[in-house]
């Protein structure tokens, strides 16, 4: 321990617990240098954002800490009325979500047949699933039921969604879908 | 709530240290157990007995809130002389068509003041043709007008609280003990806790879960605790109500701007081929204009929809575009659709942050379903079990499925999460908080926003040039928003749009601030009717921070509730008739004398110049029609329905059945489950014989699934995570003392727990937490089953599925299957694999007899005078 050579008498435990009226000896006067320089992790941030915990529908609030365009850091938000600052779990563990390992970030691709994944170009992808939407949408299109009466609908293309999607994305999914003629659009809302 | 809703439990605690008292009510002994002031254990599905008893106690000793049920329900109001109830049917009631398991809801209906003539629903007129619930929004089910005969002296035989009365005159405690396995003792807590916590000064909540909702008849549980609420004058004041705690970040957004095939948003019903060909038609049919309150008003929200969605191209010579429109057959749910895809009659599916492989009922016919698409696309931030069944799901290993041999198509495209994007979610009770973007997105990970919409305008420039009509909606959808350098759509473009907007005249391109402010002349557009106003001013009103602390515990200054930032629902029944508080404790909302209107802690539920003593006008419809005590602005009679004449497809009073599998006959009736339950009767869906049919000892026990507090659903956003998966590495199944002595388990060892469906394996863990019930005289076993894990390589944790043991029955009047109660035998040990696992299922399905018609019959009562009781329903 080098720094022990380095302790005055005036570093004296007692004296340190009297100077910094600590009387229990279990704060001021028993940090270490070492703790004194230690700052919060979010002290590097560079933006801090109010979100939503993403998990159940408690909906508390929270303090995303961001630093160059990298999340650093997610606590609980003291200001919100529901949540007073908690965090269960989940919520406590979201940063994970960002940051965790086990994270895909890249668009993969199987083939009929194929035993395995492949890259695959965004715009490629995109244009692909436009593609093969159409077809399926053209495939299944039904003008009129068998009385006549118009239905102007496919039944050739289905989406299931999860319930942490935000009501924006729920929109335009929805328009799209209806104005496409798919009606079978369904979410976790009925499950 | 403990476990599922855990920082939302810290209100209960509050609540307790004020002296509120708690009761927990459920299956198995959880953190919620521990600190509420007692827990009681029933039986998996028999919730309907203890609610109904509960409604018999407050009646049988005359307990209910007098002026609150008198004035604000429905109890005096007449129904029709045809009406019978299912104590003299035997369970069903009047209007059951065998044919095809549905009800035709005539005789329910309300007798008019008028004469004689019934208060149908449009739309039941036409012989034969029976309520859909796919028709119904939020608002429920119309009525051609609100002219009602009544009795207010609630004499009257046909009155609905003598209905009412006689419907539960046998749900007893001794019911309760036989049915619940509750004793005596813990109803008569129960029954005093409530009554004595209920009425001037003093009301009491229920929160409940899919605990409730994932039953073959889970909306009338639900409507059983709305009945007793309403008995007890606990709906629309602070305190009480019925408050679903909804499992997901935005699952009550998802309803409210919905992505399910019945629903457009703000609850608009999707239109029906042939019933709704014209917008005359669907207007009508959601809400008649003679009826009160403000569906009567649903012209106005649709239009405006149509406006957003189609700009110009919706006019009055046009209907609006309302031809644009899909128009739906019957249910296109989730689970119809997946029978579809197994015919080969599905080409391409969606999954968006949802994993069915795992999270779905019966997820074997999920994942083999998937294997019939010609294209998937998953969009999630991990590799679920949903994007690589291909390759390791449990049918690989069994040798049903083949790699080599499955043509679809697999797109795997990573998502942005909730730092990444900017965009709002609408928690449990109707709260719309938005969230800001911390970050932008990793390498090709995107919003949903960025997807749809990059999506949309490829389908768009395809079909830019095209002449064929069925393209014209594209052609002429509004989908232009303004996106930033990335590529990401401006969100707040898009809350704008739904928020609304003047389209002409004066205020041209201002947002709307209510929807009161729509019109069904094409002169404002607005995407969704019930969350107009979180634009008003042109400001994000959802993103609103002001800190809880410098507010008053309504907190009406953080973010935004839909409707008109209103927190409680119904609130003028906060105040008596006369419009004062009903006690000093319980103020909310009340009328000033001088101001002439109804101000309070809240935004008013009502017309807030409407004074209490107003009389109803029947003439008028709409929300000129109601009168100063109808406080349920949504119901076409401004009442609380005890009775529901009609709107729900089931009986217009809940009434106990067994769930589609039971260990148990229904000691009420002959009738043995839900009649009008939606089947699927498939020799990859199997279920157990019930009861005493033959064989039904061979799945002797009854199991249950549910949540943990350090996972999240399926999986997808939590067994992915090191810290969550830590918490809880490993599927295991809960069992009692009594029961691992019974069937041989050890804790720590494994069990095999066998349905008709699947077999899957748990690790085991004894505990009094589960307790054995003594119902219908005999000893009932139940396992519980958390239903997390699923089978793949990707995930940091896996294990087997629960939902691999579930079959799909479904409710009839929201397509919700039963994941609450179902029969399973369990083994000591792991389960085989491959073939052999095959076998051992299919071994006891032998022995059980199993067929494809067992636990599929609807109808087990004798139907009419000549009909003898072997109805079969396929
Ligand atoms: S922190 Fe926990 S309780 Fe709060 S919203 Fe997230 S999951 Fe729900």
């Amino acid at each position: 321990m080098p720094f022990m050579a380095r302790i005055t008498p005036l570093e004296w435990p007692v004296l340190r617990q009297l100077r910094s009226r600590d009387s229990t000896g279990r704060g001021a006067a028993v940090t270490s240098k070492k703790t004194r320089a230690t700052k919060p992790r979010t002290d590097d941030a560079d933006k801090v954002v109010q979100s939503i915990c993403p998990y159940c529908a408690v909906g508390c609030g929270q303090k995303v800490y961001a630093k160059d365009d990298r999340v650093i850091h997610i606590e609980g938000d003291p200001d919100s009325p529901i949540s007073r600052g908690r965090l269960c779990p989940k919520g406590a563990a979201s940063e994970q979500l960002v940051n965790s390992a086990g994270r895909q970030t890249k668009i993969l691709y199987r083939a009929p047949h194929s035993r395995e994944w492949e890259a695959l170009d965004k715009d490629r992808a995109l244009d692909m699933i436009a593609d093969r939407f159409l077809e399926a949408r053209r495939r299944y299109w039904q003008d009129e039921d068998e009385h006549g009466n118009p239905l102007n609908r496919t039944l050739g293309v289905a989406s299931l969604g999860g319930a942490t999607i935000d009501n924006e994305e729920n929109y335009l999914i929805k328009k799209l879908f209806t104005a496409a003629g798919a009606v079978q659009i369904e979410n976790q809302a009925r499950i | 709530m403990a476990e599922c809703h855990p920082v939302g439990f810290q209100w209960v605690t509050e609540a307790k240290k004020r002296g509120a008292r708690i009761i927990h009510v459920d299956p198995r002994f959880t953190r919620t157990s521990a600190v509420a002031d007692k827990h009681i254990a029933l039986r998996a599905g028999s919730d309907i007995v203890l609610l109904g008893a509960l409604v018999n106690y407050v009646l049988s000793n005359d307990l209910y809130f007098k002026e609150y049920v008198r004035h604000y329900t429905n109890a005096a109001t007449i129904v029709s002389e045809d009406y019978r109830d299912a104590e003299d049917l035997d369970g069903l009631f009047s209007g059951y068509n065998p044919e095809d398991a549905s009800y035709d809801p005539t005789s329910w209906s309300y007798h008019s003041r008028s004469g004689q003539e019934k208060v149908e629903e449009p739309g039941t007129e036409a012989e034969g043709e029976y309520a859909e619930p796919e028709e119904y929004g939020a608002g429920g089910p119309s009525l051609k007008h609100a002219d009602l005969a009544h009795d207010d002296t609630l004499e009257d035989p046909n009155c609905v609280f003598q209905l009412l009365k006689r419907h539960y005159a046998r749900y007893t405690p001794e019911m309760v003990e036989e049915a619940c396995g509750i004793s005596a003792e813990d109803f008569a807590y129960l029954a005093e806790s409530m009554t004595q916590n209920s009425g001037r000064d003093r009301t009491t909540a229920f929160c409940y879960a899919v605990g409730w909702t994932q039953h073959a008849q889970g909306a009338q549980f639900i409507r059983t605790a709305a009945i007793l609420q309403l008995l007890l004058g606990n709906m629309g004041r602070p305190g009480g109500g019925i408050i679903a705690l909804r499992g997901h970040a935005t699952i009550q957004g998802c309803t409210d701007i919905p992505t399910l095939f019945n629903l457009l948003p703000g609850y608009l019903p999707m239109p029906e081929a042939g019933e709704h060909n014209t917008l005359q038609d669907y207007t009508g049919a959601i809400g008649s204009r003679l009826q009160k309150g403000f569906w009567a008003n649903a012209d106005a929200y649709t239009v405006s929809l149509l406006k957003a969605w189609f700009g110009d191209a919706a006019q009055e010579d046009n209907d609006y575009a309302f031809g644009y429109l899909p128009r739906l057959t019957g249910a296109h749910g989730t689970y119809q659709t997946l029978e579809r895809m197994l015919r080969d009659e599905v080409d391409g599916y969606f999954l968006v942050g949802q994993n069915p492989a795992v999270g779905s009922a019966n997820g074997k016919m999920q994942r083999l379903a998937m294997s019939h698409l010609k294209w998937l696309v998953v969009r999630d931030f991990s590799l679920i079990e949903s994007a690589t069944w291909w390759k390791d799901g449990p049918e690989i290993e069994s040798g049903e499925l083949r790699t080599e041999d499955i043509e679809t198509e697999v797109f795997f495209m990573p998502a942005a999460n909730h730092t990444e994007k900017a965009g709002s979610f609408t928690q449990t009770q109707r709260l719309v908080q938005w969230r800001h973007q911390a970050v932008n997105p990793p390498d090709d990970a995107q919003s949903e926003l960025e997807f749809f919409h990059e999506l949309g305008k490829r389908i768009r420039a395809r079909l830019a040039d095209s002449d064929d009509p069925r393209d014209r909606p594209l052609q002429a959808l509004t989908w232009d928003y303004p996106t930033d350098e990335h590529g990401e759509p401006d969100a707040e473009a898009v809350l704008k749009e739904i928020n609304g907007s003047y389209v002409s005249g004066p205020d041209q391109g201002k947002p709307l601030s209510a929807f009161t402010q729509m019109r069904a002349d094409g002169s404002t557009a607005g995407g969704c009717w019930i969350y107009t106003g979180i634009f008003a001013d042109g400001v994000n009103q959802a993103a609103r921070r002001k800190p809880g602390q410098e507010q008053d515990e309504t907190a009406a200054e953080w973010a935004w509730a839909w409707p008109a930032n209103r927190r409680i629902l119904y609130n003028r029944a906060s105040a008596d008739p006369e419009g004062k508080p009903w006690s000093d404790r319980k103020k909310y909302i009340w009328w000033d004398e001088k101001e002439e209107r109804w101000i309070g802690k809240d935004v008013p539920d009502f017309p807030v110049k409407l004074a209490p003593g107003t009389k109803s006008d029947p003439e008028a419809g709409g929300p000129e029609a109601l009168a100063g005590d109808d406080p349920f602005i949504m119901q076409a009679d401004g009442k609380g329905w005890l009775f529901a004449p009609s709107g729900m497809v089931d009986g217009p009073m809940p009434t106990h059945y067994e769930p589609p599998e039971s260990p148990i006959d229904n000691p009420l009736y002959g009738q043995q489950s839900n009649p009008a339950r939606i089947v699927f009767p498939r020799e990859d869906n199997f279920l157990a014989p019930s009861s005493n049919q033959p064989g039904s000892d061979v799945y002797p026990y009854i199991f249950t699934t549910y949540r943990l507090t350090e996972h999240h659903t399926a999986g997808g956003m939590s067994r992915f995570l090191p810290y969550l998966s830590e918490l809880q590495p490993e599927m295991f199944c809960e069992v009692s003392p009594e029961f691992a002595e019974l069937v041989g388990l050890e804790n720590y060892g494994w069990a095999t727990i066998i349905s008709p469906r699947s077999a899957i394996e748990a690790k085991v863990l004894v505990t009094d937490r589960v307790r054995p019930l003594t119902v219908g005289g005999r000893r009932i076993h139940q396992v519980g089953l958390p239903y997390h894990w699923g089978t793949g390589t990707d995930a940091v944790v896996e294990g087997d599925a629960a939902n691999d043991l579930l079959g799909i029955t479904l409710d009839p009047n929201v397509q919700i299957q039963g994941s609450k109660a179902a029969q399973c035998a369990v083994e000591p040990g792991r389960r085989p694999h491959g073939k052999q696992l095959l076998e051992l299922v299919e071994q006891y399905r032998r022995r059980a007899g199993i067929t494809v018609e067992t636990g599929n019959r609807r109808l087990t009562v004798p139907y009419g005078e000549s009909e003898a009781n072997t109805e079969e329903e396929g």
